[in-house]
């Protein structure tokens, strides 16, 4: 079943009343972000349980088990747990950068929402610079992660603010480059138009052989980065810098901190299946289905990355990314446009 | 000409209540940055008097308080002390006792390498191993916990012998141990080992060199993986050692990638102990009668055992007619691997400071006596 559908229908229905135009879009926006909102948040208490159980298996065990058929509520009594939680800001905090850190945080990870395109025709806005808006909007969370480095006024999430500001930017140049050489192959930068470049499974970018899988796998890892996860979770990593930039947080404020980071690595993941899987394209499923699938899949080799690898150190996780992923996204990007333009193994 | 671009350093204080600390050792670290400038281990925070304890106490009472000393390996800490009383009073254990000892003593150092294994690779990063390794340290604890009902603090070897016989589902189920646990650190080796991440978190970190672990005393798998092939129950046997065939695994860079490996060599050495240990087990006593007022003739004496983390000493005095001890006065080798520490961490990172500690295995009642 298709849900764009039902979006269609209610918008209709709306245009039918005889509202001004301005009214139709302001309420279609308005319904359309908070449709994406509980989505989301559905999305990320899942993915929080999930993390869990994934983990657990991994490391044979049960994972929650005693909260709802094996443990599918936990989240949810986490989550109370956490709005009831005392908000402690420390006495010497710059106080407003500590308090809108958390918020930033919550906003960018929402924000790139608006261009990802979760089935056929279900999407909030198809920008033709969607890619680049994405691009563009994910890397607020730098910014929320230096304010709250530098409002918590602790040594330990100024090394975190600091760490995330240096590990974020150095991986974004990788990871636009290997976005870049799907945007030329597909000769836009609208995320429905790039979905619709890989109608057929030997379409998708990820089967473009040689430069499909190098720049999935780059976007995988600097996706990876971005997302703060392990390997990569240097920005908190506990054993060094105790929780580094969130250390001073409690309660909704780190939970915000944590939602958003469950959001981020949703997001990569969609982006990834967006760019190299097809997004929602496949057979007898309804679309919006087959995005799900692949997405979740990916996210399952993000969190199957945390409970394997150890963490790296800060100077070779910039190494990593200026002196081996940054010259061979390069390379790639030439590559793909050689391809492109000498119409080679072209489909 | 402008003046050379110079950055602020600062203070940090890494502990007491740190992850990587464990809530007893506090590092004042200055720091350029990442980068560690010097580092200054800062003790105390454990420190519960047990050598004074002990010197208030009968002999036969120490033992549970030397329990408390190293809590990794409590039964090294419980022979330690036997041991030294037992040469202080030329007392010798029945031979069964000498087998079961040897047998607890190794598992409880694999037990020890398996927590080291763990919280090593919890502090960079991977919680993963942590758990394996705490799944079969479960099955060592059950060991013992069938042998003397305790889990931690096993109040099993006493002065003369131990303090039971082991049950008899204590040796099917160690045999199957046995057969089971090769496998488990193949696991642990494939998850870690051949790891690029590992291997550039451990390689060249924290390099100790032959020359500065022995002029700091270093000892155990430390001193070892610095290329010093030397190893109590091998160069100074006590018990039954030299009754077993087995290897004395040293490494040659003396980094925390060497500490790693000759920690997991040693967890299949002493396996190869305990399976030869089990095979010549006699029947007969499992302990000699002492009387109540066990009062150990007057003198003094150093003795030490090859323990988890190096060389576990322990000094007694005895007045001659006294059931206390007049001075106890205890040796781990946790003191000198934290000694050493501010001379090797020096210039690396922070992260290469939790590395170097992690690998060093440092227990903090062994320094905090």
């Amino acid at each position: 079943m298709e849900i764009a559908g039902i979006f269609k229908y209610l918008y209709e229905k709306l245009v039918a009343t005889g509202l001004p135009q301005v009214w139709v879009d302001i309420i279609s926006y308005m319904v359309a972000a908070l449709v994406v909102f509980g989505f989301l948040a559905v999305v990320a208490l899942f993915l929080v349980w999930w993390e869990r159980k994934i983990s657990a298996h991994i490391q044979q065990r049960f994972g929650p088990m005693r909260t709802g058929w094996h443990g599918w509520l936990q989240t949810i009594v986490d989550m109370l747990k956490l709005i009831q939680k005392e908000d402690i800001t420390p006495a010497t905090a710059d106080r407003p950068v500590f308090y809108w850190a958390p918020i930033v945080a919550f906003v960018a990870a929402f924000m790139a929402y608006v261009t990802i395109p979760f089935g056929a025709g279900l999407i909030v806005s198809d920008l033709n610079i969607g890619i680049l808006y994405i691009v563009a909007i994910t890397t607020f969370t730098i910014i929320s992660l230096l304010m709250a480095g530098w409002g918590s006024n602790n040594k330990y999430a100024l090394l975190g603010g600091m760490r995330s500001a240096a590990q974020v930017v150095s991986y974004e140049v990788p990871m636009v480059l290997s976005i870049l050489s799907i945007v030329l192959f597909a000769g836009s930068l609208s995320m429905v138009q790039i979905v619709e470049s890989q109608a057929k499974i030997y379409q998708w970018y990820i089967f473009r052989l040689p430069f499909g899988p190098i720049a999935f796998i780059i976007y995988l890892i600097a996706g990876t980065a971005e997302s703060n996860r392990t390997p990569f979770d240097l920005p908190e990593a506990e054993q060094e810098l105790v929780a580094g930039f969130n250390v001073e947080y409690s309660g909704m404020k780190f939970a915000m901190f944590f939602f958003a980071e469950f959001v981020n690595m949703f997001t990569v993941a969609a982006i990834g299946t967006t760019l190299f899987l097809g997004g929602w394209q496949g057979p007898w499923l309804p679309s919006w289905i087959w995005f799900m699938l692949k997405t979740l899949a990916l996210v399952f080799v993000l969190m199957w990355f945390r409970w394997t690898f150890p963490r790296l150190r800060v100077d070779q996780l910039m190494e990593f990314s200026w002196k081996f992923l940054l010259p061979v996204s390069f390379a790639n990007l030439i590559i793909a446009g050689w391809m492109k333009y000498s119409e080679w193994f072209n489909w | 000409m402008s003046a050379p671009f110079r950055t602020e350093e600062f203070l940090v204080n890494m502990g007491p209540h740190h992850p990587s600390t464990h809530g007893v050792c506090r590092f004042l670290l200055t720091m350029d940055g990442e980068v560690v400038l010097k580092a200054v281990p800062y003790i105390g925070y454990l420190h519960r008097a047990l050598e004074k304890i002990c010197e208030n106490r009968t002999y036969h009472q120490c033992l549970p308080v030397l329990d408390r000393f190293e809590y990794c390996t409590s039964m090294s800490c419980e022979y330690a002390f036997c041991l030294a009383t037992e040469k202080l009073a030329g007392i010798q254990a029945p031979e069964r006792a000498e087998y079961l000892r040897v047998i607890m003593l190794e598992l409880n150092r694999i037990a020890s390498h398996l927590i080291w294994y763990g919280t090593t690779s919890l502090d960079l990063g991977a919680v993963t191993p942590f758990l394996y390794g705490f799944r079969e340290r479960e099955d060592i604890l059950d060991l013992f916990e069938m042998t003397c009902g305790q889990r931690l603090t096993y109040n099993y070897i006493r002065i003369g012998g131990v303090s039971r016989d082991i049950p008899p589902e204590f040796i099917p189920k160690l045999k199957e141990f046995i057969d089971k646990f090769p496998r488990k650190v193949d696991d642990y080796e494939k998850l870690l080992t051949e790891n690029p991440i590992w291997i550039v978190r451990n390689r060249n970190v924290g390099i100790l060199s032959k020359e500065l672990a022995l002029g700091y005393g270093v000892s155990g798998p430390a001193l070892r993986a610095s290329g010093v092939k030397f190893d109590l129950r091998r160069d100074d046997p006590y018990s039954l050692y030299d009754r077993f065939e087995f290897d004395i695994p040293t490494g040659t860079v003396g980094d925390c990638y060497d500490r790693y490996l000759v920690r997991m060599e040693e967890m299949r050495q002493s396996l190869r102990i305990v399976k030869q240990a089990l095979e010549q087990l006699p029947a007969g006593d499992i302990k000699t009668k002492l009387p109540p007022n066990f009062k150990p003739p007057k003198g003094e004496l150093y003795s030490r055992i090859e323990n988890s983390r190096g060389e576990m000493g322990i000094y007694i005095q005895s007045v001659g007619d006294s059931k206390k001890p007049l001075r106890v006065k205890m040796r781990g080798g946790s003191y000198n691997q934290l000694q050493v520490m501010p001379e090797i961490v020096k210039g690396g990172k922070i992260a290469d400071l939790v590395a170097v500690m992690a690998s060093m295995d440092i227990i903090m009642p062994e320094v905090d006596r």
